[in-house]
């Protein structure tokens, strides 16, 4: 549901209970965010590489992700090195120099933000919007909770939805990119535009759900049911994210 | 006359920040074997009314009863929108999922059906519209005119006993539109159209208002002279169905 097309599928992960995945997909990327060392980031990032392949999920729709994401992860590199306090590595420019330390957090960020990333993209971004709301009532998050995630991640997208429409729309009627005022007017205006049009959107889906008898709780088209293939994929998860703990454990044992 | 569906006695509504009432102390009254035809011009109050009926928007003033019990609190037109099923003007407004199954059986699961029952509905509902095999798709990559279909499959399976459709026929090619036709015949449940589409406002309604100034005017002979249409039969000899 983060990610509509790459719901659909049949594929071995997409055939997990909703329910599993969405533990296994916390179970992993805590193992993952909790780290001090690179072991368990990079135990993580290999399981989820695996369920990404596992998941045949588009090649385009994943690249386009990733880069996102490590554009983002990009900037930190930017900034880290040359921040961190520590043994400089490189010749000092003008009083700045990248350290050790600095490369190696951003080492363990980068390897981190991706681990978790492939697994959000396999695990999740695999389930339907429904089915996501559902498992995570059924896992016992509270309704409330539940709520603010799926409208959240439901409005995100009336709002870029309305952001491509308008600018459609100025292209349509001649408008072109560039550096002037008119141009940099345009930008204020649209997105003035999007913030008013998408509230407005988001009360008519609202008013749409109420009418059609929406009372405060999802139900879901597909029942949860689990099979032994779930059992076994939530173990096999499990173990992984318990072995990046081990791992975590004896490379601190190691330095002290 | 057997007990009205749907009554408004009264019923005054502007929207807030506008000085002009859109709805001013207008009453209606609907039977439970009526097929009302709405018209009038754009920005007359047809949608408004009847969100107003469907409580999405509050009168100002007035009484809105349905089944002859008022209805004032969200809980009062929970009852009314399980009874009565809306279509939108605009579908992008009305499909909420990103699939087209799990959208059109949303309406099903609020209503209490299993998930199993839900989905045969819901797959029930789009092949009467001619959408076998839409399951699956994507709704922000259907064309206008599916997306209509497609909100309307999600209003009629849920079964309502009246429908209350704003301007169903926009975008339709003839064939969908006669399609749309033959199945509100068969239903042969109490409607409300909004159209400017006359033939089709002739074709599946007998009583007729239009809205102006605020108020329901009940127009007993329906302007049939202002019927004026082209396609391509032109000037041949030709028969309309009806
Ligand atoms: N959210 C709103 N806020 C303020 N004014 C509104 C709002 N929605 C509609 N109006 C105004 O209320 C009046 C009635 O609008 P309504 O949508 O009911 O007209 P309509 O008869 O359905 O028209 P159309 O045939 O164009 O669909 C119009 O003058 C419109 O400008
Ligand atoms: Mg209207």
């Amino acid at each position: 549901m983060i990610d509509e097309p790459l719901s659909q599928g049949a594929s071995l992960v997409h055939r997990r209970d909703p329910r599993f995945r969405l533990i296994a997909c916390l179970l992993l990327s805590l193992a993952a965010a909790l780290a001090v060392g690179p072991a368990a980031p990079l135990l993580v990032l290999g399981a989820g590489l695996v369920l990404t392949l596992l998941a045949r999920l588009p090649p385009g729709l994943v690249l386009r992700r990733f880069v996102a994401v490590n554009a983002f992860v990009a900037f930190l590199w930017l900034a880290l090195p040359l921040t961190t306090p520590g043994t400089p590595v490189t010749a000092s420019f003008h009083g700045l120099a990248a350290t050790r330390e600095g490369v190696v957090l951003a080492t363990l960020i980068t390897l981190k933000a991706n681990a978790v990333f492939f697994c959000v993209l396999s695990l999740l971004a695999t389930i339907p919007a429904p089915a996501l709301g559902g498992a995570m009532r059924a896992v016992g998050v509270p309704d409330k909770f539940a709520f603010l995630f799926l409208f959240t991640y439901r409005y995100l997208h009336v709002i870029s939805d309305e952001y491509g429409r308008l600018a459609t729309a100025a292209r349509l009627r001649g408008f072109v990119p560039a550096t002037s005022t008119h141009a940099y007017r345009t930008y204020a205006a649209l997105v003035a535009m999007v913030l008013v049009r998408a509230y407005d959107r988001s009360r008519r889906v609202y008013q749409a759900m109420v009418l059609r008898g929406f009372a405060g709780r999802f139900v879901s088209l597909d029942g949860f049911a689990a099979d032994r293939g779930d059992v076994a994929f939530l173990i096999v998860a499990l173990a992984v994210a318990v072995a990046g703990g081990a791992l975590e454990i004896v490379s601190w044992r190691g330095h002290v | 006359m057997s007990e009205p569906l749907l009554a408004l006695s009264g019923v005054c509504f502007t929207y807030p920040g506008t000085a002009r009432p859109v709805l001013d102390a207008l009453d209606f009254t609907f039977g439970p074997d009526e097929r009302v035809g709405l018209f009038g011009p754009n920005g007359s109050g047809k949608t408004t009314l009847l969100h107003v009926m469907m409580g999405l928007l509050r009168p100002d003033a007035g009484a809105v009863r349905f089944k002859g019990s008022p209805a004032v609190t969200e809980k009062d037109f929970r009852a009314v929108r399980r009874g009565i099923g809306l279509l939108l003007q605009n579908a992008d407004d009305q499909i909420i999922y990103p699939t087209v199954l799990d959208d059109v059986a949303f309406g099903p699961l609020n209503c209490g059906l299993s998930p199993r029952q839900a989905r045969d509905k819901a797959e029930a509902t789009l092949s009467l519209l001619g959408l076998s095999g839409f399951g699956p798709r994507l709704t922000h990559r259907l064309s206008g005119g599916e997306k209509k279909l497609v909100s309307l499959a999600g209003v009629l399976a849920m079964d309502p006993e009246a429908l209350f459709l704003d301007e169903p026929t926009n975008g339709l090619d003839p064939d969908t539109r006669e399609r749309i036709v033959a199945i509100l015949e068969n239903l042969g449940k109490p409607l409300i159209v909004i159209s400017h589409d006359w033939d089709f406002l002739v074709q599946v309604t007998g009583v007729y208002y239009s809205i102006e100034q605020g108020k329901l005017l009940h127009d007993p002979d329906f302007v049939l002279h202002r019927h004026v249409h082209g396609h391509p039969l032109g000037d041949r000899h030709h028969h309309h169905h009806d």
